[in-house]
């Protein structure tokens, strides 16, 4: 493996001069490597956490207020609370398999900087006890493999991983796992099964909550490769430091990636809680406006599983309860900005094909659902639809994710706002997330579609 | 609720629909509300499988403290104040748009498919569907059927992916053959690429197949399931059995089907059982009784048949005549023929097993174990007999849900892995011959030694297994036919030292446990009771033990036996020594009493047709002792009729009287001779149905005899010779499914030995033993110990029993290059 070639990131991190808490090494193209990082404070929050007991390591991260940045938001301290005690083996599962549409963070994380993900995984498991972590990483990202791979041949031959870790009686071992390439692998029961040798399939929970059943049967923690980035930091200055920044729910900052209509998308280190849409957007360290100076029509705030926003909706802040309050959510970060240019119909259809192709097939509303969603949709646009389409095609939705679907206020039509999160007949909620764009778009603008419905006029019938 | 509740289980209160319920604790939902009487629909749930929550058919409103939510009721115990509404326009709705989401792609192919009339789908549909579709795209296509194995049908259009099958052949088969594939829609069951469905337990997954997707060979098209009739029965395919129904129209036999006996079973079949059907339905049966005359045999009257049979049987010193076989049979006609021999005639060689069993008195003179008993959670199961996935099927099954799933400790002591090896946590691979050292070393109190080419590593580890808390059970039966029955006897008597240990018997052929009970053995008398200490009061009974098959058959190539009936019986196959066979049939008058000519009737000079289990009443003995009844469905071909009528017939004929007119009477006189059976008639096998009832009743053990294995020469292997589920064997070859699947004769050698004989794969050698040499192909196989030569028996292709020398404690064989 030529590992150490530089290999010019075409990435897409823009530095935006903020608070760097897990992209400091971005501007290096080198701190891949351990030189790098050791020259930069790599492995300084593990060799402080060695110093303290277990559980101050996990108090310190519990009093950070460290949510979850794969998607559900759920605080990493906490989480880690649930491993039964007296249960043996237990395992960190880390989740690198990217692949919410929109989102590319954790690529950059672990392409750019695997010694900042490695040292947080060692973090983790010294608070919780933990002599095994998995890291498993997205098939297709194959720089990412062989960098973390890289780094991890450095980092053992440093006794930076391995048996006793600079001298302690500490010791992980970390296994580097290769995906096969599939969206719900990203779901954590589907990536334990995958990590078993099974087909990526999710498992249902209960009772195969991760923490209690995960792999093997056993206690496990899976979290994000950009919640375990930040670890590092958070040892080295402390949770009241980490709480200066953000908001006090939504304390830190996060990467967003953000793509579409604007001037410069990219992968931003921001605030959370007092950075707003609008300031991603628009702001001069950030997306600098939209392309074109056109208007934005709609933006998808938190990857493509997540209801749509609307205009009204920029000057939210970037934070987890009122964006979820206002009817989406934040999801992975990824923020997708559409203009007035954009067919709505279209831009549907292109979000529900992906959760159809990438449903597991495991249980039938998603299975059949989503399919049948995406061909309806196919033919709605190729101008094919029929009366009688639309309120089918919400049934359906309906039956995959049944009761009202969270969505956005629309004032002006005095539509209120349905709080996330939905409700599923299915085993995870990637059926439900197919429901996102069409119950969004239709809400808003039920006219591009019923324009594409051809209105059926009488067929003259001559009397003989 | 249906059941009733042992006393001493605690109950939680749900609250079903409005109406309070008590469940067992840990109870899955949805089988709490079936008990009450609520029938919650479903697809991929089944009672033996792991729940998956796949389909969401079950999909219920269900509040467990907080709020009410839709929850698949298949996955969630029950849990105190659980409030559950299977009614609700919630409830309601969800169901309808899984049933709408399941037929979107479903080809509605019904009016030709044969699970048309009895399909879940169809029928969920009708009870809890939207009546009508609103799909108007194209559906998904597949290939029609694309067969999967030998056997088994898979059309994936029809397909609702609902895991059943998989599920079945992963967890419960053990053989991962059948995966789903692609995603999303696209998501299908298949077989690797020439990895066919090969399990010997695929067609269970065509019976729990919620849709016409899996069909097997022997169904298809054949029927459509409102013609059907049913009546339930037990298989006599091999000594589990398994509680079947079998399925007629216009009185022919179209179907077994599995039927879940929660002591036997659980609903599942081996393929052998599944399809032997196909057999007795064949046109090759024997319709019509034959005598010899001049060279051929030739079709005569019954009359004239029963009154030929009779003077020979009559004008025969019974000391000169004998009976062999009778395993097939019911445990009344095996009654009635222990009383034609043994009251009427006054011989005492009487052997239904064809001296590849074991000891009848050991048999019956060991604790016996319940299949229950042998699987209890935590226990250890000493596996000393043949290989069960080869022989006893659903046992198999059981055993390996013990071991998989209970925490069951399986040690196998067989002379080379077998099906269960996978799941066993000692493997003891004795020299075949020196089982019975191996068996003295697990039980001793000194230090372990190496023992049998047994490592004393290996026995202190399955000693410590066997002083565990579990129960221990055994295993017993003759894994090799080249091994003999008395080496195997002085090992079971040697663990009959472990405290509290049971045995399970594994002779495998379909009835022979009944045979053993009804007496058909020398020495013997019905109800496990001896000549000496036995009560039956018959007038012609012999006072000293007659001959075994070996015997009889060796007295008849000395001349010594004159008349030799055969009760379904065929040595020339199943005889380990196939030349004492031949020229014992050769030497006498062979009687024959058969469903199908065989080589061993080719020697007859009379055949009389019998029914089939399906076509006569009667009652069937398991191996754990257990009676449950077979059923008539159909008639039998031609003239045959029951054994027990020709049993009566041929006393008249011989100036006897057995005094059976019908089975009732024949009970009541069993009940007269044996306490063994006190209580069992056939008003008690008809109110037992599905669970039968269990004999007890213990003979006194027989004495060790202290074999010691014969001396080998250096150059020498000790043969294996072990049954497989398909072989030649006469109800096989005549079905048309399974005939072609016997594997086919092959040694098999461990790959150091394989290498040092130089040889290729498949390359022919020849196999030489005192008696007589073969030549063969050769494999290798990691399966097979160091030392041993491994041939399958009974395979029709090569003759191997011609190396056996019946008696030999073990077998040496030479293996060389080339043919001879
Ligand atoms: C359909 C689906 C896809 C997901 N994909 C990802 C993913 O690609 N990466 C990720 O970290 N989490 C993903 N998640 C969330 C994980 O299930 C899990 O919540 C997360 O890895 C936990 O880590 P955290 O607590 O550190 O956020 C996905 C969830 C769902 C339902
Ligand atoms: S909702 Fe879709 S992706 Fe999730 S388990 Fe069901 S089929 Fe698989
Ligand atoms: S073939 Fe039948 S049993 Fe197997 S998954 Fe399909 S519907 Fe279920
Ligand atoms: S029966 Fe419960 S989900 Fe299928």
């Amino acid at each position: 493996m030529a590992t150490n070639a530089y290999v010019p990131h075409a990435a897409g991190y823009v530095d935006n001069e903020g608070p760097k808490i897990v992209s400091s090494r971005f501007v290096h193209d080198d701190a891949f490597l351990l030189e790098r990082s050791l020259a930069t404070g790599g492995y300084e929050g593990l060799k402080k956490a060695l110093t303290m007991a277990p559980v101050e390591v996990h108090d310190i991260v519990r009093d950070a207020v460290l949510l979850g940045r794969g998607g559900a938001g759920f605080p990493a301290g906490i989480k880690w609370g649930f491993c039964p005690p007296g249960k043996w083996p237990m395992y960190l599962v880390v989740n690198g398999d990217e692949s919410e549409p929109g989102t590319y963070k954790d690529r950059l994380l672990m392409e750019m900087d695997p010694h900042q993900l490695i040292e947080g995984c060692l973090i983790a498991c010294y608070a919780l006890g933990l002599s095994q972590c998995f890291l498993y990483v997205r098939g297709e990202m194959a720089l990412a493999q062989e960098r973390i791979a890289h780094a991890l041949n450095e980092a053992y031959e440093a006794n930076l991983v391995g048996k006793n870790i600079l001298g302690t009686d500490f010791s992980v071992d970390v296994v580097l796992h290769w995906g096969a390439g599939a969206y719900i692998v990203g779901e954590e029961t589907a990536l334990i099964e995958s990590l078993e040798g099974e087909r990526g399939m999710p498992r249902l929970k209960p009772p195969f909550f991760p923490a209690a059943i995960g792999l093997y049967g056993q206690p496990t923690i899976v979290n994000n490769v950009e919640t375990l980035s930040n670890l590092p930091w958070i040892m080295v200055n402390g949770a009241d430091e980490y709480k200066k920044y953000g908001s006090e729910t939504s304390p830190g900052t996060r990467l967003f990636a953000i793509s579409g209509h604007v001037k410069r998308p990219g992968v931003y280190e921001a605030e959370q809680g007092t950075t707003t849409f609008r300031d991603l957007i628009y702001g001069d360290n950030f997306c600098q406006g939209m392309k074109g100076d056109d208007e934005l029509k709609m933006f998808i705030p938190g990857g493509a599983s997540a209801p749509w926003f609307f205009p009204e909706q920029v000057d939210l802040p970037l934070e987890a309860r009122p964006v979820g309050a206002a009817g989406s959510m934040l999801g992975s970060g990824a923020i997708v900005i559409m203009d007035e240019s954009t067919d709505a119909v279209k831009a549907c259809l292109r979000v529900v094909r992906f959760f159809a192709r990438e449903s597991c097939g495991k249980c039938t509303p998603c299975r059949e659902g989503t399919t049948w969603e995406e061909t309806l949709l196919r033919r709605i646009y190729d101008g094919h639809g029929r009366p009688g389409d639309l309120e089918m095609l919400l049934d359906i939705a309906d039956n995959i994710s049944p009761g009202p679907y969270p969505g956005a206020a629309w004032e002006e039509q005095g539509v209120e706002a349905i709080p996330f999160p939905p409700k599923q007949t299915t085993i995870c909620p990637l059926g439900p997330s197919s429901v996102a764009p069409i119950t969004s778009a239709l809400r808003r603008f039920r006219d591009e579609f019923e324009a594409k419905i051809p209105q059926r006029t009488s067929i003259p019938v001559s009397a003989s | 609720m249906t059941d009733t509740q042992p006393e001493t289980e605690a109950s939680v209160t749900i609250v079903v629909d409005g109406q309070e319920v008590a469940a067992r604790p840990g109870e899955l939902l949805i089988d709490a509300c079936e008990r009450a009487g609520t029938y919650i629909p479903r697809f991929c749930y089944h009672e033996r499988m792991k729940p998956v929550g796949m389909c969401r058919m079950c999909l219920v409103e269900v509040d467990t403290g907080r709020g009410m939510g839709l929850q698949p009721s298949c996955m969630i115990p029950v849990a105190e104040g659980m409030t559950v509404d299977t009614q609700s326009e919630i409830t309601k709705k969800a169901q309808d748009g899984i049933l709408e989401f399941l037929l979107i792609n479903h080809p509605l192919d019904c009016p030709v498919c044969d699970k048309g009339g009895e399909c879940p789908l169809q029928d969920q549909t009708m009870a809890y569907g939207p009546g009508e579709s609103r799909f108007v795209e194209e559906k998904r296509h597949y290939e029609k059927p694309i067969p999967i194995s030998d056997t088994v049908f898979l059309d994936r259009e029809r397909c609702i992916l609902c895991d059943r099958c998989t599920r079945f052949a992963k967890e419960v088969a053990g053989d991962p053959l059948i995966h789903f594939q692609g995603r999303g829609n696209q998501t299908e069951v298949n077989t690797f690429p020439d990895e066919p469905f090969s399990s010997y337990f695929s067609g269970n997954t065509v019976q729990i197949c919620p849709v016409g997707a899996l069909t097997a060979k022997p169904y298809r098209f054949k029927a459509r399931p409102w013609d059907l009739e049913e009546t339930e029965s037990t298989s006599v395919a091999d000594a589990v059995g398994s509680r079947i129904t079998v399925q007629s129209s216009r009185n022919q036999v179209l179907r077994y089907m599995g039927v879940d006996s929660d002591p036997v079973n659980w609903g599942w079949l081996s393929d052998k059982e599944r399809f032997s059907f196909e057999a007795f339905n064949s046109d090759e049966r024997i319709t019509e009784p034959m005598a010899r005359s001049g060279g051929d045999l030739e079709p005569v009257s019954w009359g004239a048949a029963i009154a030929a049979v009779g003077d020979a049987l009559k004008n025969t010193d019974p000391s000169r005549l004998g009976i062999i076989g009778g395993a097939r049979l019911t445990n009344e006609s095996q009654f009635a023929f222990t009383k034609l021999a043994k009251g009427v005639l006054g011989t005492d060689n009487v052997d239904a097993q064809l001296g590849d069993g074991l000891p009848a008195e050991l048999v019956l003179g060991l604790p016996r174990a319940t299949i229950d008993q042998a699987c209890a959670p935590g226990g250890t199961i000493i596996l000393m007999g043949p290989d069960p996935k080869e022989t006893l099927g659903a046992l198999f099954l059981r055993l390996k849900h013990a071991a998989v799933e209970d925490g069951a400790t399986i040690i196998e002591v067989t002379p080379h892995r077998t099906g269960l090896g996978q799941y066993a946590a000692h493997h003891l691979h004795p020299l075949p011959g020196e089982t019975a050292a191996l068996a003295a070393a697990l039980v001793a109190e000194t230090p372990a030694l190496d023992t049998a080419g047994v490592s004393a590593d290996a026995i202190t580890a399955a000693r410590a297994a066997i002083a565990g808390d579990g129960p221990v059970t055994v295993i017993l039966g003759r894994a090799s036919v080249a091994e003999s029955a008395a080496v195997i006897a002085d090992a079971a008597l040697s663990l009959t030292s472990i405290p509290g240990v049971r045995f399970l018997s594994a002779l495998s052929r379909s009835n022979v446990h009944g045979a053993l009970d009804m007496g058909m053995s020398p020495g013997l008398l019905p109800g496990r009771s001896t000549l000496a200490s036995g009560t039956a009061n018959w007038p012609n009974t012999p006072s000293t033990a007659g001959m075994s098959t070996a015997q009889m058959l060796q007295a008849a190539a000395d001349g010594s036996l004159d008349t030799i009936l055969l009760l379904g019986a065929d040595p020339i196959s199943d005889f380990p020594d196939t030349d004492l066979a031949e020229r014992a049939l050769a030497n006498a008058t062979v009687i024959a009493v058969d469903l199908f000519e065989t080589a061993s009737t080719d020697h007859a000079d009379a055949i009389l047709p019998a029914a089939a289990p399906q076509e006569a009443d009667g009652s069937f003995t398991n191996l754990e002792g257990r009676v449950t009844k077979i059923s008539r469905k159909v008639t039998p071909p031609g003239t045959a009729r029951p054994d027990w009528i020709i049993a009566a017939e041929l006393a008249m004929a011989a100036g006897g009287d057995l005094g059976i007119e019908s089975l009732d009477d024949v009970w009541a006189q069993i009940a007269a001779v044996s306490p063994a059976h006190a209580g069992i008639d056939t008003a008690s096998l008809d109110a037992n149905q599905r669970d039968g009832v269990v004999v007890e009743g213990t003979l006194d053990l027989p004495a060790a005899s202290g074999v010691s294995p014969a001396v080998a020469d250096a150059y020498a292997y000790r043969l294996v010779v072990s049954r497989r589920m398909y072989d030649a064997g006469t109800i096989l070859a005549n079905s048309p499914s399974s005939a072609h699947l016997a594997s086919g004769t092959a040694l098999h050698l461990h790959p150091v030995d394989f290498d040092a004989l130089g040889l290729d794969r498949g390359a022919e050698v020849t196999v030489s033993s005192a008696t007589g040499s073969v030549s063969l192909p050769v494999e290798p196989s990691g399966d097979v110990p160091r030392g041993v030569a491994a041939v399958p028996a009974n395979q029709g292709d090569i003759v191997v029993g011609t190396l056996i020398a019946v008696g030999d404690v073990a077998t040496n064989v030479r293996v060389e290059r080339g043919d001879s």
